[in-house]
């Protein structure tokens, strides 16, 4: 059994960048992505601000060289997907034996959604059947799989807001159990209008920009994106052009098992987590040098996370901040879009900012940091990821 | 390392989830979509509970809860689903009403049931289990992502018992839209003459089949899961061929010394070819057996092929209904699954004597 599994390169593609150095740049420019809606077709447009992808379908397809009838799930993939690879260094990809573990929550939905207006007209022949092709969540792995030439291995993971970081996880069991050298792992999900109105029902969505762990907080806004690691085995990490940004040292996932969505108050499953993944990572909490937290900006995940954080790591507290104060929460793609974040912050020395932070929150006062610094001394990296049906994982990023 | 299957669950268009023997008698079904024979789920959840509930998670609660029964344990250490389609049922309801409400006056009960995670966080609070939980939803690799990950992890040797499974649904949504794919057979048809077909399409089916995996042998074992394999569209005969062949070799095994291979036979004549070559050029003295003319075909079909095969393996019985050339083995050692799922995914399941 390979001991390690190593971070060789990353992708991104979500509001605030169509690939990582925009992101950076918008995280030293305090640029967030939530803007009026412009790209979904939704009565909702104008009332709930979102952190889309700048570009329409037609300029995504372009930039993934695949058709741009498909979903914009699988294009926001193969975009982050390429890129990850690319960063890694590896060259011909047909060399490896290569997985590809993408995480996201409702397959091909923006497609389906369109389907259904004709299809529920006419059951029998309304709507084309191309929109509902790749409906399936795994569909929209295979298509990205086979643009790239993945062969060996090809999963799909969806457990709500968390699939991501379980993307990561699975992928580096797949690597430590010698069944691949390398997976690129990590999620997508395209804005639709089935997650924003599913979210609306919830009333967790703000109708202005998120403020996630300040006391005025009173909702999430939605995000798209992908976000991809390049892990590789030890072996491989020997070879890298470059070096590897960081190692994956530690990772768990635990069940709050408290209620279908909502978050237990102390946090059970977030400490769980955090604490499985610190004892894998045979660390103590303080040797975490910055979280990464979840910090959706709803009043009842943000306390949570905090009371979690608070039970494991008082009365010292690493930097901590919500990327998603910028990208928008992005579901099924923001594991991967903020282990991105994280294995790049350990290897630059990255602590992220918190957008829009004024007052700390009465359930944990901790204030988080609210401007760009990198160079700093990070050896260890946190990122949360909390979501639906109790489903927590925390992922522990830690220098060679 | 071994790992063992110490209790099973199954929910299907068979009488599966009763007491009774094991496929005592087959049931006969007309037409092209097989439904799933449901248990009473008040004797394992709450009515207000059950009330929200859609038909995958129901089926997938009983199946958990079934084999956790036959295990004797309460409380799994991870918790793994693998659902291709997910929890359709409130999938299409919420999609429906967004649709032709116009994105107004939608109630969340739906929504919050749609997550494909649903069935796994189900099982996790009803059992009131903090473990790890995972949900994979990846076509007709589903189930056996969810199984080896539960492999993997047994092997870290941190966790003891595993509950794994898989599940599907069929809906009037999904059948008619998969319907308009082509899938299913346009003539009548029965189940029991499925696999004697010589027309295009299969049926559709659904259930859920849970097990309980285990790192120690104990007296409930009833197999063991000796190995496990996928392959993602070969390139040709010769390469799927090369892979089942290197998947024995890894496993010390010559096709000689698999007593029964159970395949994915769908009763589509255009997919009979691929088991037809399988069983014949790589399996020749081996008797085969096939299951979807008893739960159908869906992309977690082989939750309900490994759940036979573990009966099998039990009782060291096959039943005469499912066997398709040779004759009832002699011996019954070891259990080779093949199953490609629309001719693009093929897995290998390999079961044993505990």
């Amino acid at each position: 059994m390979s001991s390690q599994a190593w971070i060789a390169g990353g992708g991104v593609i979500c509001g605030i960048g169509a690939n990582l150095q925009q992101c950076l740049e918008a995280f030293r420019q305090m640029g967030t992505g939530m803007q009026e809606i412009q790209y979904l077709q939704t009565t909702h447009r104008g009332i709930f601000p979102v952190a889309e992808v700048k570009a329409d379908n037609t300029a995504l397809a372009a930039q993934a060289g695949m058709p741009a009838h498909l979903s914009r799930t699988a294009l926001l993939s193969r975009i982050a997907a390429q890129e990850a690879w690319e960063a890694a260094g590896l060259g011909d990809i047909s060399q490896y034996r290569v997985g590809f573990v993408s995480a996201n929550t409702v397959g091909g939905m923006d497609k389906t959604e369109d389907f259904f207006t004709d299809y529920l007209q006419n059951p029998q022949q309304g709507g084309h059947l191309r929109q509902v092709m790749h409906h399936e969540c795994g569909s929209v792995t295979e298509l990205v799989a086979d643009a790239m030439g993945i062969r060996h291995h090809v999963s799909t993971i969806s457990t709500a807001c968390s699939s991501g970081a379980n993307a990561l996880m699975y992928g580096a069991r797949l690597i430590r159990n010698n069944m691949v050298d390398v997976v690129i792992a990590g999620g997508t999900d395209a804005l639709t209008r089935f997650t924003l109105n599913g979210f609306n029902t919830l009333m967790i969505l703000d109708q202005q920009p998120c403020r996630p762990l300040d006391d005025t907080r009173t909702g999430l806004n939605l995000g798209e994106g992908a976000g991809y690691v390049v892990l590789v085995s030890d072996a491989l990490a020997a070879r890298l052009p470059n070096g590897p940004w960081c190692r994956l040292s530690g990772y768990a996932n635990a069940n709050d098992a408290y209620h279908q969505t909502a978050s237990s108050p102390e946090g059970t499953g977030n400490y769980l987590a955090m604490k499985g993944a610190l004892t894998m990572s045979g660390l103590q909490p303080q040797d975490i040098g910055y979280i990464n937290v979840h910090g959706t900006g709803t009043q009842n995940n943000d306390s949570s996370e905090g009371k979690a954080i608070e039970r494991l790591f008082a009365p010292d507290y690493p930097p901590v901040s919500s990327t998603k104060s910028f990208t928008g929460h992005t579901l099924g793609a923001s594991g991967g879009i903020e282990a991105v974040f994280s294995a790049l912050a350990v290897q630059q020395g990255i602590i992220y900012p918190n957008a829009r932070f004024t007052t700390p929150m009465k359930e944990w006062p901790v204030a988080p940091a609210t401007v760009f610094s990198g160079g700093n001394r990070l050896d260890h990296v946190m990122s949360n990821s909390f979501g639906f049906a109790g489903n927590c994982s925390s992922l522990i990023f830690s220098k060679g | 390392m071994k790992i063992y299957i110490q209790g099973t669950g199954c929910v299907s268009p068979q009488q599966t989830a009763g007491a009774g023997p094991f496929l005592a008698s087959i049931q006969e079904y007309e037409g092209n979509r097989l439904a799933a024979v449901e248990p009473d789920y008040k004797q394992w959840v709450e009515p207000n509970m059950l009330r929200r509930m859609g038909r995958a998670v129901k089926m997938g609660v009983a199946a958990a809860r079934l084999s956790l029964q036959q295990a004797g344990i309460t409380l799994p250490d991870a918790i793994i689903t693998g659902t291709a389609y997910g929890c359709l049922q409130d999938t299409g309801v919420f999609l429906s009403k967004m649709v032709t409400g116009q994105e107004k006056a939608l109630s969340p009960t739906a929504f919050i049931q749609s997550t494909h995670n649903t069935v796994s966080g189900q099982i996790g609070l009803l059992l009131s289990c903090h473990a790890y939980n995972n949900t994979f939803v990846h076509k007709g690799f589903s189930f056996e992502s969810a199984l080896l990950d539960s492999m993997m992890i047994l092997q870290e040797g941190a966790v003891q018992q595993v509950l794994a499974g898989g599940v599907d649904e069929i809906t009037d949504h999904s059948h008619t839209i998969l319907s308009r794919f082509g899938l299913y057979k346009q003539e009548p048809v029965r189940n029991t003459s499925l696999l004697q077909s010589a027309t295009h399409g299969t049926i559709a089916g659904e259930g859920a089949a849970f097990f309980v995996l285990g790192a120690a042998k104990s007296p409930q074992s009833i197999a063991q899961l000796a190995g496990l394999t996928t392959i993602y569209k070969p390139v040709s005969t010769e390469e799927r061929d090369a892979a089942i062949q290197g998947f024995l070799a890894t496993h010390g095994l010559r096709s000689a010394d698999i007593d029964l291979l159970i395949c994915g036979h769908n009763g589509n004549v255009e997919e009979n070819d691929t088991y037809a070559q399988v069983a014949q050029t790589l399996f020749p003295q081996t008797t085969v057996a096939g299951f979807k003319h008893l739960c159908g075909e869906y992309p977690t079909a082989t939750a309900f092929a490994a759940w036979m095969a573990a009966e099998i393996l039990k009782q060291q019985q096959a039943p005469q209904d499912i066997i398709l050339s040779g004759s009832a083995p002699e011996k019954l050692d070891r259990i080779l699954i093949y199953n490609c799922y629309q001719g693009t995914h093929h897995s290998l399941i390999l079961l044993s004597k505990p």
